[in-house]
Order: structure tokens, then C-alpha cells, then sequence
């Protein structure tokens, strides 16, 4: 998927989470999302299920701790995403 | 030994069937407005009682109260009234509400629950046995604990003195605020919001339509469905919402400059124990009048000064037996008997909330000098005829300055609770 595209749709999932709006404005690449946005941990697992929903994927429990940071999190969906094809 | 601070009430907020907020609610109490409608979801699952009382709150009032990332997968009805009537209690006090408030040591909250969150729960079961437990989000637990109603309000506030949850079925509300004043009588915290809250809906209510103890003959009425200290009760209506007060310690509320609405003169909590014709479901007699006699020595009042009594009175056929304890308690009867109201004839039994939003009922009688109505209850039931003057059940607001008010509340397990307050 485009990284700019893609980009875009994690912003519209993150966003409801966010606690740093600054931050959030901006969002990029190296965008830590507890670091950062100032993300309660405990919504991570949200942003996963709504990551999930969005691209019809799922995300094992190991990918799951891994996706800390907007990079992460891009590499991990275009992962699932190849698999799929 | 210390001498035990004076407490007062500073701030009122309140969620109830027949309105939301204090000035409407003040208003309809007045006025004898029914909260009580028909609920169709009711008669679709074949429920024999298809009434029941459910707030009338709007989603703009709700995101006044809570935030948007709050209200994400949220389902719990219980919770979100009781933070809209904490919240209100807090700024009525004319306390500051933001998330960047400092640590507030000096303030806790007792704020009780019977179930939490039951619809939350209900759609959380149907995801684990769908083997998809993965898929319940963060919220779950929050919403469903029993003390999520505190763990909420603490973080809004930033509590830092004692929060926690009390449970003591259709007592809990009575039993918060008396556990509250107690802390701040032993000077262990200048200000606790207490209250009590309660979800609305099938799930809650069910359990009780089972037990043939809410009405099935006013599906048709439903305003005049809840009829206590009626010769036509039959059965209670389920009611939902909360009921909060800001308790403050008399010295604090004067150094603030606060508004005062009333005293806490004193109160009591017991329970019958199941013993002497007290049952998981019917309370013991003895142990209710010896209830309230407590109360009274607490409050260090004699019966012969109580001018209102805000009773449990539910519109089962126990109403009788709670007048009868009620005149042997106080050793008053015919019309030396005080004036005796039941808000449940308005909002239906609010179960775990009841004690709270009677409460909050209570208090603003004795600020704005009126007694409301306890309607549906022309025809006074015979056996209570014959102990009080029917005269003393209001069927019209009466506008009077009252000095001392009592409010019990009675609940399964066989707990009793009885709070007295008197005018500042």
C-alpha cells in the first residue's frame, strides 16, 4: 500500500486515542504512539482492533507488541496485507 | 476523643427518570411528573412488566460529561449517569472539573452500584463464546467492574483521598452517603462525593419480572403504574439513573464559602440478619425500626422534631409494614404522624440508585421549603389508614419550611439504612 495512503488512514484511527495534538499534526514516520501522541497504553489494543477492522486483517499477539510506532505499524499491515494476496 | 466534624451537604446532581439535572428535577418533584413510559423492547422479550422509568438524557448531554475517546465502545447506562450526576454535584459545589487538576487529597468518593455495566457484559460473553475474546478492547473490564462508577469518577476529579464502591442492593445510595459522612465526622476527609447509580434495561430488570415483584397491570398506564401506599399497588416499577451530594466537612464549606443545602445530622446502616420474619427478600421488623431509632440517637434528634419522612415504600404489598415500623419507631401515629412521601411513585424503584436520587429529593425539600407529592396514592391503602392520618401523604406539592427530613432505604439481604438531615 502507498505510504502516504497509508499514512492518512492510520491518522483517522489514531486520532480519537490521541492526547498530544501537536504531536499528532505532526504524525509521521517516526511517531512513537505512546511517546508521542501520549496514548494511554491501555487504548493500544483498540487501535489495534480498528486497524484490524479497516484493513481486514488480523494481527497475531507477537506483530501486536511490536507496533509501537507508526513505522511499525506500516510495516506490520503491508505484511498482512502481502500475505493475503 | 476528638469531637466529630460537622457535616454538610455543598452540591446536588442528579440523573432520574423524570428529569436530568437538579433545576428540572426540581421542577418536576414539584409538579408530580411521572418518569414512568411504556418500553416496547420490554413487551418484545415477553416481559410481564413492560413499563419502566429511564432517563430522559440526550447525546448532547452526554458529551457534555464525557469525552468522545470515553464514550468509544461505551455500554454501561449505570455508569454514565452516575458520572453526569457526580459531575454535576462537583460544579454545583462550585468545584473545578479538568483533566488537569491537581491531586485532590483532601477528597474521595463513595459512590455505589448493584450491577455494573450488565449490557457491556452481556455483549462481552457473546464475543468470548463466539471465540473472540481477542476482539473485546480495552473497556471491558473498566465498564463491568463494580467500582467502575469510582474508578471513572476518581480520574475525572482526581481524587486522592478514599474511592470506592459500596453495595448493599436497594440500600446502597443510603448507606453511601452514610459511609461518607462517617469519614469526614472521624476527619479522614474534608469533602466526599457520595451517591449511587443504577444501569436501566432487560438484563437489570428481568431477574425482578421473574420474581412476579414489578407490576404487570399497567402496561397501558404507565403513569399511574407505580402506586405506592396505594390499595392498588401491585408491584414496583423498575426505575434506572443516580442520584450524587457533595458531603464537606461544616468548616471547610465555610472557609470556602460554599452554599449550603443542609446537615447531616446522622444516620445508621443494620441489617435483620434473616431472622424474626426477615427473609433474603423481606425485611425484619424489629430490625428496621431499630434502624431508625439509631438513626435519631445519632442524629441526636427526637422523633417528635422529624417533619418529613421520605420512605422506601416501593408499591409492594410491604408498603403497610414499613408505615407500621415507621409510627413504632417514632411512637406517632394518626395525624401527630409526620408527612410521608414516596418519590418512587414518580421514577419507579431506581433500585441501587434509589437511596442517592430519594436522597437528592430529600435535600432539596428542605432548601426550597416544599414537600412533593407522593402521587397514585388517592386511595391510601386501609391497613395504613388505619395507623396515620391520610392527611400526611401529600397528593399536592405543599409549599412549607421543613427543619428535619428522614430518608430510609431497605433492601434485599435484609439491610436496612436511615439518614436524617436537617436544614443549615
Amino acid at each position: 500500500m502507498d505510504k502516504e495512503a497509508l499514512i492518512a488512514s492510520l491518522k483517522t484511527i489514531v486520532k480519537p486515542y490521541i492526547q498530544d495534538e501537536n504531536a499528532f499534526n505532526n504524525l509521521n514516520e517516526n511517531t512513537d504512539f505512546i511517546a508521542d501522541l501520549k496514548i494511554n497504553s491501555a487504548n493500544l489494543v483498540d487501535i489495534i482492533l480498528d486497524v484490524e477492522d479497516m484493513y481486514d486483517i488480523e494481527i497475531d499477539n507477537d506483530a501486536m507488541e511490536k507496533m509501537l510506532t507508526v513505522k511499525a505499524a506500516m510495516k506490520i499491515i503491508n505484511t498482512k496485507l502481502n500475505e493475503q494476496q | 476523643m476528638k469531637t466529630k466534624q460537622r457535616v454538610v451537604i455543598t452540591g446536588l446532581g442528579v440523573v432520574a427518570p423524570n428529569a436530568v439535572g437538579i433545576p428540572n428535577f426540581s421542577k418536576a418533584i414539584k409538579a408530580g411528573v411521572s418518569g414512568i413510559s411504556f418500553r416496547q423492547e420490554l413487551k418484545d422479550l415477553n416481559f410481564s412488566c413492560c413499563i419502566g422509568g429511564i432517563p430522559p438524557v440526550t447525546d448532547k448531554q452526554v458529551s457534555q460529561y464525557l469525552s468522545p475517546l470515553q464514550l468509544r465502545n461505551f455500554n454501561s447506562s449505570g455508569i454514565l449517569y452516575g458520572c453526569m450526576a457526580g459531575m454535576e454535584a462537583w460544579n454545583n459545589a462550585g468545584l473545578d472539573i479538568s483533566s488537569h487538576s491537581p491531586l485532590d487529597l483532601d477528597s474521595g468518593t463513595v459512590f455505589g452500584v448493584a450491577t455494573s455495566g450488565v449490557e457491556k457484559f452481556r455483549e462481552s460473553i457473546y464475543k468470548i463464546d463466539d471465540k473472540n475474546v481477542k476482539r473485546l478492547g480495552s473497556t471491558v473490564v473498566l465498564q463491568t467492574m463494580t467500582s467502575g462508577i469510582t474508578a471513572y469518577l476518581g480520574g475525572i476529579l482526581g481524587l486522592g483521598n478514599q474511592v470506592t464502591t459500596n453495595s448493599s442492593a436497594c440500600t446502597t445510595g443510603t448507606e453511601a452517603i452514610i459511609m461518607g459522612m462517617e469519614r469526614i465526622q472521624l476527619g479522614k476527609a474534608k469533602r466526599m462525593l457520595v451517591g449511587s447509580c443504577s444501569d436501566h434495561g432487560a438484563y437489570l430488570w428481568g431477574g425482578f419480572d421473574a420474581m412476579r415483584v414489578i407490576t404487570y397491570k399497567h402496561n397501558q398506564s404507565p403513569e399511574q403504574g407505580s402506586r405506592p401506599m396505594s390499595a392498588t399497588a401491585s408491584g414496583f416499577v423498575p426505575g434506572s439513573g443516580a442520584g450524587a451530594l457533595v458531603l464537606e466537612s461544616l468548616e471547610s464549606a465555610l472557609q470556602r464559602g460554599a452554599t449550603i443545602y443542609a446537615e447531616v445530622l446522622g444516620g445508621n446502616v443494620n441489617s435483620g440478619g434473616q431472622r424474626d420474619g426477615g427473609t433474603m427478600t423481606a425485611p425484619n421488623a424489629k430490625a428496621v425500626q431499630r434502624c431508625i431509632i439509631d438513626a435519631m440517637e445519632d442524629a441526636k434528634i427526637n422523633p417528635s422534631e422529624i417533619d418529613v419522612i421520605n420512605g422506601h415504600l416501593t408499591a409492594t404489598t410491604k408498603d403497610p409494614d414499613e408505615i407500621k415500623n415507621w409510627a413504632e419507631a417514632l411512637n406517632r401515629k394518626g395525624s401527630d404522624f409526620p408527612y410521608i412521601n414516596s418519590l418512587k411513585s414518580m421514577i419507579g424503584h431506581c433500585l441501587a440508585a434509589s437511596g442517592a436520587i430519594e436522597s437528592v429529593a430529600t435535600v432539596l425539600q428542605l432548601k426550597e421549603g416544599f414537600i412533593f407529592p407522593s402521587i397514585n396514592s388517592e386511595d391510601v391503602h386501609e391497613t395504613i389508614k388505619t395507623i396515620i392520618d391520610p392527611a400526611k401523604i401529600p397528593q399536592q406539592v405543599i409549599y412549607k419550611n421543613i427543619s428535619v427530613a428522614a430518608k430510609a432505604s431497605f433492601g434485599f439481604g435484609d439491610v436496612n439504612g436511615c439518614v436524617i438531615f436537617k436544614n443549615y
